[in-house]
Parts: C-alpha cells; sequence; structure tokens
C-alpha cells in the first residue's frame, strides 16, 4: 500500500450561498506526479488554497503527512512548497532577496547563498539574481516561483498552473524539470493544470474536477487508456484507409471530414492502427488525438 | 521562529520607498520650519514674550532649541499621523494587493506569528520616526537656537521649565508621544487588516482620528461622557512633560488607557486576520 502524502476529506467550500467545491477526497501517493485537472473556474484553485489554508474550508479537511493542517499547520507545511495560481513576489526586491524570504520563511534561518544561487541557476535566473523582480516577465516570474518551491528540498511541490505565461521552450522546460524532480530526486508532485496534454505527459496519477466536484481519480493509464478518444487521422488513399479502419472492432463512429479520417477508438488502440496502415502501403501525414478537456469530459460523463 | 520573522518583517519594511516618505517628510519640512523660525519667527516670539522676560528671569535664549521642538511637537495631532498611517494602513493590505499573502502564508508558520511580527514592526517603525523627529528637532534646534528655559504654554499656563530640565522633559514628551502614535499604528493596522488596499485604511484612520479629536476637545456637556472612551482624549498625554509639576498619575492612567487602545486594535485584527480567506 504506497504511502499517503496528502490526503482530503470531503473538502468544500461554501461562498455565501455558492458551493465553490463540495465533497473534494484526494488521494495523492509518494512519488506520485498527480496531476489536477480541471477547466477554468472549476475550482483547483480554491482546492490548493484550501490545502495550504489560505481558505478556511466550510466541509471537511486536510492532511499532509498525516498532520491535519488546521490543527498542526507547521507540521503539515514543513516539506510543502509550491505556487498557487500566479507567483508573485515582493517586487522591490531582488530575486535573491525574495528566495532567502522563503528560505527563512520555511527554515527559521536564511538558507546559504551558494544553495539560493544554485537553485536559481536551475530555471536559468542566477544571471538576475541581483535584479528586483518587478524587472521580471511573467514568464522569469513563474520561474522564479518554481526556485523558491525549489529551495528547501520539499518533499511535496504543489503547483498550480505552472506553465502558464510561458512559452512553449519554457513550458516543456518545466515539464521536463517536474518529471526530473519525480525521478531523480523523488519528489512528490501535486500538478494543478487546465492542460490535458500536460498532465498527460507529466503525471502518474489524476484527479478531475468540474463544477466544483471531483468527477474522476486514478492513474493517469487507466483513465485515458480505456477511454474512446477522438481521433483525427490525415493519410492517403483515404478510402482504402477507411476501409481498414471498418474492418477494425475497436475503432467506431468511422468519417470522413474534409480529406481527413474522423473516428473513435481507445488509446491503446493507436499503434495497432498506425502499423496495420504502413503495413497497408498508405501514406500517413498525421494522426492526432483530439484530446480537449471538454472532449475527455464528454467521455467520462458519457460512461 | 518570531524573531526570524520580525527580521524579515523589518527588511521588507525598509527596503520600500514608502517608508521612507515620513522620514522625507520630517527630515525636510522640519528643518525649513526651523530655518523660519530662526530668520523671521525669533522676532515674533521675543517681542511677544518680551513681558514674560522682563517680569521673570529666563536664563539662556528665550526661544531655544527646547522651545522650537516643544512648537513642532504640535504637529503630533493630524501631520505625524499622517506619515506614520501611510506605513500602518499598508502592513496588510500591502501584502493583499500584491498578492504575496500567498507567498508568505504557504510557509510552516501561523498566521498569529506573521501577525505579531507585523505588528511589532507596525511599533517600531512608528517608534522610530518619533525618535528620528527627537534628534532633528533638539540637534538642530541646539545648532541653530542654543539652549535655554523651555518656556511652555502647555495646558493655556505659562510654565517655566528650567533649563537643566528642559532636556530631559523632551525626552519624556517623545516617549509619551511614541506610546500616543501607536494607537494611530495600531488603529490603521485594524484597517489594514480588513481592507485590501492601502488607501482604505488610511482614509478610515484619519477619519476617525479627525473625528474623536475634535470631539475630545469640543467643550459641550452633551459629549462629556463620551470623552473618556476615545483614545484621542489619552493623545495629548505628552503635554503632561510641559507642566511644572509632572502628574504621574495622570500619564500612567493615559498610558494604561492608551495600552488598553492598542491591545483591542491589534485583538480585533487577530481575530479578523485569523478567519480571513485569502483570496487575492
Amino acid at each position: 500500500m504506497p504511502e499517503i502524502i496528502l490526503r482530503t476529506e470531503n473538502l468544500g467550500k461554501q461562498f455565501r450561498s455558492r458551493w465553490a467545491t463540495q465533497n473534494i477526497n484526494l488521494e495523492v501517493h509518494r512519488g506520485d506526479v498527480f496531476g489536477f485537472l480541471g477547466p477554468n473556474g472549476a475550482g483547483k484553485s480554491t482546492t490548493i488554497r484550501m490545502i495550504y489554508s489560505l481558505i478556511r474550508p466550510s466541509t471537511g479537511f486536510v492532511e499532509i503527512f498525516g498532520y491535519r493542517v488546521d490543527k498542526q499547520r507547521k507540521l503539515a507545511l514543513q516539506k510543502v512548497a509550491g505556487i498557487v495560481e500566479r507567483p508573485d513576489f515582493y517586487l522591490y526586491l531582488s530575486a535573491y532577496r525574495n528566495m532567502q524570504i522563503a528560505g527563512s520563511l520555511t527554515l527559521g534561518k536564511s538558507p546559504e547563498k551558494k544553495k539560493i544561487l544554485e537553485t536559481l541557476e536551475i530555471v536559468g535566473l542566477q544571471s538576475r539574481a541581483d535584479d528586483k523582480v518587478k524587472t521580471f516577465s511573467h514568464g522569469m516570474k513563474q520561474r522564479l516561483g518554481i526556485a523558491q518551491a525549489l529551495l528547501c528540498d520539499p518533499e511535496l511541490i504543489v503547483l498550480d498552473e505552472p506553465t502558464n505565461g510561458l512559452d512553449p521552450q519554457g513550458m516543456k522546460d518545466v515539464r521536463e524539470l517536474i518529471k526530473k524532480l519525480a525521478r531523480e530526486k523523488k519528489m512528490t508532485i501535486f500538478l494543478s493544470s487546465h492542460i490535458l496534454s500536460e498532465v498527460e505527459q507529466v503525471a502518474t496519477r489524476m484527479a478531475i474536477i468540474n463544477n466544483g466536484s471531483i468527477i474522476s481519480q486514478g492513474k493517469v493509464s487507466d483513465l485515458l487508456g480505456f477511454k474512446n478518444l477522438k481521433i483525427e487521422i490525415e493519410a492517403t488513399p483515404i478510402q482504402k484507409v477507411k476501409s481498414i479502419l471498418k474492418k477494425n472492432k475497436n475503432v467506431k463512429d468511422i468519417e470522413i471530414v474534409k480529406n481527413k479520417i474522423h473516428a473513435k477508438t481507445a488509446n491503446s488502440e493507436i499503434p495497432k492502427l498506425t502499423e496495420e496502415l504502413i503495413k497497408n502501403k498508405c501514406k500517413i501525414f498525421s494522426i492526432s488525438k483530439n484530446n480537449s478537456l471538454e472532449e475527455y469530459f464528454l467521455s467520462i460523463t458519457q460512461k | 521562529m518570531i524573531f526570524t520573522l520580525i527580521k524579515i518583517e523589518l527588511f521588507k519594511t525598509f527596503a520600500k520607498w514608502r517608508t521612507y516618505i515620513g522620514f522625507i517628510a520630517i527630515g525636510v519640512l522640519f528643518p525649513v520650519i526651523m530655518y523660519f523660525l530662526k530668520t523671521e519667527g525669533g522676532g515674533i516670539v521675543d517681542s511677544s514674550m518680551r513681558s514674560i522676560k522682563n517680569e521673570f528671569l529666563i536664563s539662556g535664549n528665550l526661544f531655544n532649541a527646547w522651545v522650537v521642538t516643544e512648537f513642532i511637537m504640535n504637529s503630533l495631532w493630524i501631520h505625524v499621523p499622517f506619515l506614520i498611517v501611510l506605513v500602518a494602513g499598508d502592513m496588510l493590505s500591502g501584502e493583499a494587493t500584491a498578492g504575496t499573502f500567498r507567498f508568505s502564508l504557504i510557509r510552516p508558520i501561523t498566521r498569529t506569528e506573521f501577525l505579531i511580527s507585523k505588528f511589532i514592526v507596525n511599533l517600531f517603525y512608528a517608534s522610530s520616526l518619533l525618535i528620528f523627529m527627537w534628534a532633528l528637532c533638539v540637534g538642530l534646534g541646539l545648532y541653530l537656537f542654543g539652549s535655554g528655559d523651555l518656556v511652555s504654554l502647555a495646558d493655556g499656563m505659562i510654565t517655566i521649565i528650567p533649563e537643566s530640565e528642559a532636556a530631559m522633559r523632551i525626552a519624556l514628551a517623545f516617549g509619551l508621544a511614541i506610546i500616543s502614535m501607536w494607537v494611530v499604528a495600531s488603529l490603521a493596522f485594524l484597517f489594514s487588516s480588513f481592507i485590501e488596499n492601502a488607501i482604505g485604511p488610511i482614509i478610515g484612520t484619519m477619519a476617525i482620528m479627525v473625528f474623536s479629536l475634535i470631539i475630545s476637545n469640543l467643550p459641550v456637556d452633551a459629549v462629556e461622557p463620551y470623552k473618556p472612551y476615545l483614545f484621542t482624549t489619552y493623545q495629548s498625554v505628552w503635554l503632561e512633560a510641559f507642566k511644572y509639576e509632572i502628574d504621574w498619575v495622570k500619564i500612567s492612567d493615559s498610558i494604561i488607557a492608551l495600552g488598553i487602545n492598542i491591545f483591542a486594535f491589534f485583538l480585533i485584527s487577530y481575530f479578523i486576520f485569523i478567519r480571513k480567506d485569502i483570496r487575492s
């Protein structure tokens, strides 16, 4: 049985008459890269704020490393770090000073200069250590946010939309970093995102939140692998491709739309299909999964 | 942990440009006032107080550092509180506006520790501003006007405090003024705990200050029963330092009343902040 690092039980928050989240039951295991997926406004940030006790839950509680956040806050948050929504800093201070404050608040004393600079180097900001944060772009602040999260070697990192505002290279770097932290430093990562592909690429387990409630939770491979995904195939000759697909019992709803084939199949079927088309000398230009979050939600709710 | 937090808060507060507005205002305006008093004020005061000089034996200059300092201390009614509120009103609301509660309060610290450290730094700032004002007034006053007996008109009576006691009396007055200004800082801190921008606490505190000050000084029977409950009634405690016989009982009563106000403002801030949802 894997060790549960973060657990929420019936977590809910009511703002006046509106429930922002209800009955949130999450379990994050040690070593997980846990994707917390949901569209904007689904309740991801409210949940994360409750995890950190920035917001008091109306119902339920949060337990981190076995300690209740509302009762033993210091013990619960001792080995936790992260970013909540956008990374905000003391803009009138330098990146180095912000890191120093972040470290002091966690450790009770200032971290070593060498450690701060090393951490800034990980996110490529060592050369800007002495610059005031107000001169930083959003992407740089995002990277600084990740740096301050890594500074005190936490065991659990909670990242709320960490790739927001980053350019494609920056997004890729952050995803690689997350994978590396989980793989090499054995950190547990709670990653909130509204980008399905992001979670798909890095997460081992995930939960999907919609309208304030968890609608699905489990291993990413389990959740994504057995669903009917919409796929789009650009290949020639198109009629031959269609007939090959029709022979496959696992492919449904095949239709030709603007010289492309739209169909539904399981994620695990895609390599087999590709192989079959190549074997039949079809020319494949692209096979793409129409994996927007909305589409995925539909597949879940139509279960 | 609390010492680390105080250190961090001190660093954050004194790294902000806003913090120095008060010091700059005092550092620029008060010397200018002193300069004008030196060039033009002395003659006016000397002529108006000539009769005193004729009736009493005054040692040193009549218009000296102590008299000028006491005169400048009248800025403690409105001007200095405004400078204090500029920083105190930003203590918590500034963090809310900047979104930096999310930076600090996700760490293994309690909100109580966070609030206490901020409150201590808030009081420290008010104290430092007053100490700066004292050092500037006395230092520059002695340089420009020299020493002498402290002729005070506090409480509507002419009191002549010998030169040998003047420095101590001014120090006592500033000491009491610091406690008096702590109430202002605490009130602004209270507003800062539930308003998410710095303008609200500044306006709110100044409005209450001015209103209470008017009520406290209104010679109307209808408001008399309310005066003991207004903190502004006790804020003039520093004037006690300029009376011929220091009324220590009145001073200690005022300190207790001001202390109760400071504690009450902190306590309300505490209960607001501890239950506050950080949504910024």
